[in-house]
């Protein structure tokens, strides 16, 4: 494969391994590459293997039998020889006959293995009013025959932008309706950078999870507050981090955040479970029986250590995320879940340092103006700001250029803030609502 | 403190943002025994800062009270000083986001105006990351250099004093990211493809008319980008109050028959109250219904 040989970046090429985005048109799936291993998508069964070795952003065309053949050379496009076109469509009548092929006949020219760009040029040319379009009616047809036939996969490099997309664009209900936007609002606002100890608590799969380490690029510690069992983090996983990553990666359970709070949360805590050794075996006189019983203490004796080294594991990583925790100096909060936002926002701000920024998204109002307003009445926070954005794509085309005709409906709200220190003794009211005099430009200072 | 790196102490050099009450907010230099003047009275560096954690409140000497801020690049935003009209947080949200920027990312800008793109980048991309940014206004491309310094994220930038359209970003073959916010990004587009990595990236122009973005876009398209998109994205803000709605008086209750016909308030029965009051968020008279065209798109590979 040519791209080994010329010493370029290891990130940019496709590994075993690896995982990836599928791309088909604005059609996103994440997979994981393994080899022989047949994937879906698109309505397409293909194997992954040919993609090893190329370099991400490179684009393949499904070959019967299901191997993915590279596109190497850019395709000149269906060269635009304008042969014949009308001025408009006053003749034009939609009686669903000006297509000559049957399905059966595309079915069978399909089998003979032509190419997507081929079945195109074969629809165009027993299209009996297609002469009788406008050249931009034309076009438009053939991007639509290109977009059904034509089947090319682009295989990319997975990233908070590409997946947000395709979560939104497939699996919105697994992450709360969160527009990708949104996402991008929250990140921002929230400072997340490299070097920072930010808590999240997220239930969007793991999209905003990873969406936090991607931006925290390993450095730094981000502490995962989980509901329940355990945290997701699916989405985490098909962002493909490398392992140092994890290293920066904690998680803490809700459950346990009022004992951290009021100082009891004992280190034992997790160990709970006696893990005593195995219950003394009856051996029995015979040989064969001895040695049973034998395999059987030892199996056990392993078992019951294995266990030991699990619980010791977790023990000492609810510890460390109690050790980052408990200073109560977050340098940032980012909530994103299902959940009331109100008691999250109102529990966890307590870990966050003073003069740090926080974030909730909601995919509702209402429980963000209860958050808002009981924030107000604790005080400790400044910059209350309740914000959502109108998100609008454009078709850009000469002379064709407009809004495209559906729109996001909506992508969520957040709530977000700079935390502060209350706890001084104030010094007599203080009209901090007055609304703002002309703005202040920079103080000239006296030294 | 660094715009890049939190601390949680004051520090003589640092930049501060003073924070006076809603939407009220300046920054300062802090310097051992000066004294800045604010409504509230006057404070006095060396005591009221110097030392102090980042997020405290500061009585000044009249008796009222101000924060002090960590700075941020959203902070500095809100109050840098303009030099040109500059971008907001909301689309430097979806700018980062979109050009896949993370630390170690290398980025090209043009042109610098008044820096508060710059900064977020710089956060972004800190520590292993590097932005060359591109300025052809002699003092602009000064004034941010110096800025930089101030905030001390030199290391991490490089300002160059040149017309993006004739000589490029000064590099070829680095970028991971490209954004352009210049009167004519269709001549630049060449020299950003140039400046980016062989293997791609991504790049971003940021337009404010539709005739600017078509022609872009053409230009795009004609130098083998991919994923050409344009979308725009405007903030919604909301004033969380609450209102106080009248209730009507249809006249008093019948005494002989309740008569369903007349709704009453809906839920059990509301004796004399005169008003109803609700907690809810209200839309601002105005918006900013405008502020530019984001066209991205991807380098394919060559």
């Amino acid at each position: 494969k040519p791209y080994r040989e010329t010493g370029i970046d290891e990130r940019f090429i496709i590994k075993d391994g690896d995982f990836v985005v599928l791309q088909r048109g604005d059609v996103y799936k994440a997979v994981q590459i393994q080899k022989k291993r047949k994937v879906i998508f698109e309505k397409q069964w293909f194997f992954l293997d040919n993609a090893v070795g190329e370099l991400y952003g490179s684009t393949f065309e499904v070959a019967s039998g299901g191997s993915l053949q590279p596109r190497k050379s850019k395709h000149p496009e269906i060269p635009a020889e304008v042969k014949e076109s009308g001025m408009d469509n006053r003749n034009i009548v939609d009686d669903g006959r000006s297509q000559k092929l049957t399905r059966d006949d595309i079915e069978t020219l399909k089998e003979q293995g032509l190419k997507g760009q081929e079945i195109v040029q074969q629809l165009v040319e027993n299209s009996t009013t297609f002469r009788d379009k406008t050249e931009f009616a034309q076009e438009k047809y053939i991007k639509k025959k290109k977009k059904k036939y034509e089947n090319i996969i682009t295989i990319l490099k997975p990233s908070t932008r590409i997946l947000a997309l395709m979560y939104h664009g497939r699996e919105p209900g697994k992450i709360c309706h969160l527009r990708y936007d949104t996402l991008a609002q929250m990140l921002t606002l929230g400072n997340i950078h490299a070097g920072s100890k930010v808590i999240v608590f997220e239930t969007c799969a793991g999209l905003v999870l990873g969406a936090v380490m991607e931006r925290m690029g390993g450095y730094g510690s981000v502490i995962q507050m989980y509901p329940g069992g355990g945290p997701t983090r699916a989405a985490t996983d098909s962002f493909g981090f490398p392992e140092h990553f994890h290293r920066t990666l904690h998680e803490f359970p809700l459950c346990k955040v009022k004992a951290l709070l009021a100082g009891t949360l004992s280190p034992d805590e997790e160990g709970k479970d006696s893990v005593d050794g195995p219950a003394a075996e009856h051996l029995d006189t015979t040989a064969g029986q001895l040695i049973d019983g034998i395999f059987h203490f030892i199996l056990h004796l392993l078992q019951a250590q294995e266990k030991k080294v699990k619980m010791e594991e977790k023990r000492k990583k609810l510890s460390a995320a109690a050790a980052l925790l408990q200073g109560r100096n977050a340098d940032g909060l980012v909530v994103a879940s299902r959940f009331h936002p109100c008691p999250v926002l109102l529990t966890l701000l307590r870990f966050v340092a003073p003069s740090r920024p926080f974030v909730v998204y909601c995919q509702y109002r209402e429980p963000l103006i209860e958050c808002y307003s009981k924030l107000r009445e604790q005080g400790g926070v400044i910059n209350l700001r309740l914000s959502e954005t109108w998100l609008r794509h454009y078709q850009v085309l000469p002379n064709r250029t407009h809004p495209v005709l559906l729109m996001s409906g909506g992508g969520g709200y957040i709530l977000s803030g700079t935390t502060i220190d209350d706890s001084a003794s104030a010094s007599g009211p203080q009209k901090a609502e007055e609304p703002a005099p002309k703005r202040i430009k920079l103080q000239e200072t006296v030294a | 403190m660094s715009f890049v790196e939190y601390s949680e102490l004051i520090q003589e050099g640092d930049v501060a943002i003073i924070f006076l009450g809603h939407d009220s907010m300046f920054p300062l230099m802090v310097q051992s025994g000066a004294q800045t003047q604010t409504r509230y009275g006057v404070i006095r560096h060396s005591t009221d800062l110097i030392g102090r954690r980042y997020g405290s409140k500061v009585t000044c000497s009249k008796g009222g009270w101000v924060y002090v801020l960590h700075p941020t690049p959203e902070l500095w935003t809100l109050n840098l000083p303009h030099r040109t009209q500059i971008l907001y947080a909301t689309d430097i949200a979806n700018i980062t986001m979109m050009l896949e920027l993370k630390p170690g990312s290398v980025v090209c800008e043009s042109g610098t105006g008044s820096g508060s793109l710059s900064h977020a980048m710089l956060r972004t991309i800190a520590p292993t990351g590097h932005l060359y940014t591109v300025e052809f206004h002699q003092q602009r491309a000064e004034k941010a250099t110096e800025e930089f310094r101030e905030h001390k994220v030199d290391h991490l930038v490089t300002v160059l004093n040149q017309d993006v359209c004739k000589d490029g970003f000064g590099v070829t073959g680095v970028a991971d990211a490209v954004f352009l916010d210049i009167p004519s990004p269709w001549e630049a587009v060449g020299h950003a493809k140039s400046a980016m990595k062989r293997q791609g990236g991504r790049l971003c122009s940021f337009s404010p008319c539709i005739e600017q973005v078509q022609r872009t876009c053409a230009a795009l398209a004609e130098h083998g980008f991919g994923e050409i998109c344009t979308l725009e994205v405007l903030l919604r803000l909301y004033d969380v109050r609450a209102v106080s709605l009248p209730l009507p008086d249809f006249g008093p209750d019948d005494p002989s028959r309740t008569d369903p016909g007349v709704p009453d308030r809906a839920g059990p029965s509301v004796p004399t109250n005169t008003a109803v009051t609700c907690r809810t968020a209200i839309a601002p008279r105005e918006m900013a219904g405008h502020t530019g065209y984001l066209t991205f798109a991807s380098k394919s590979l060559v």
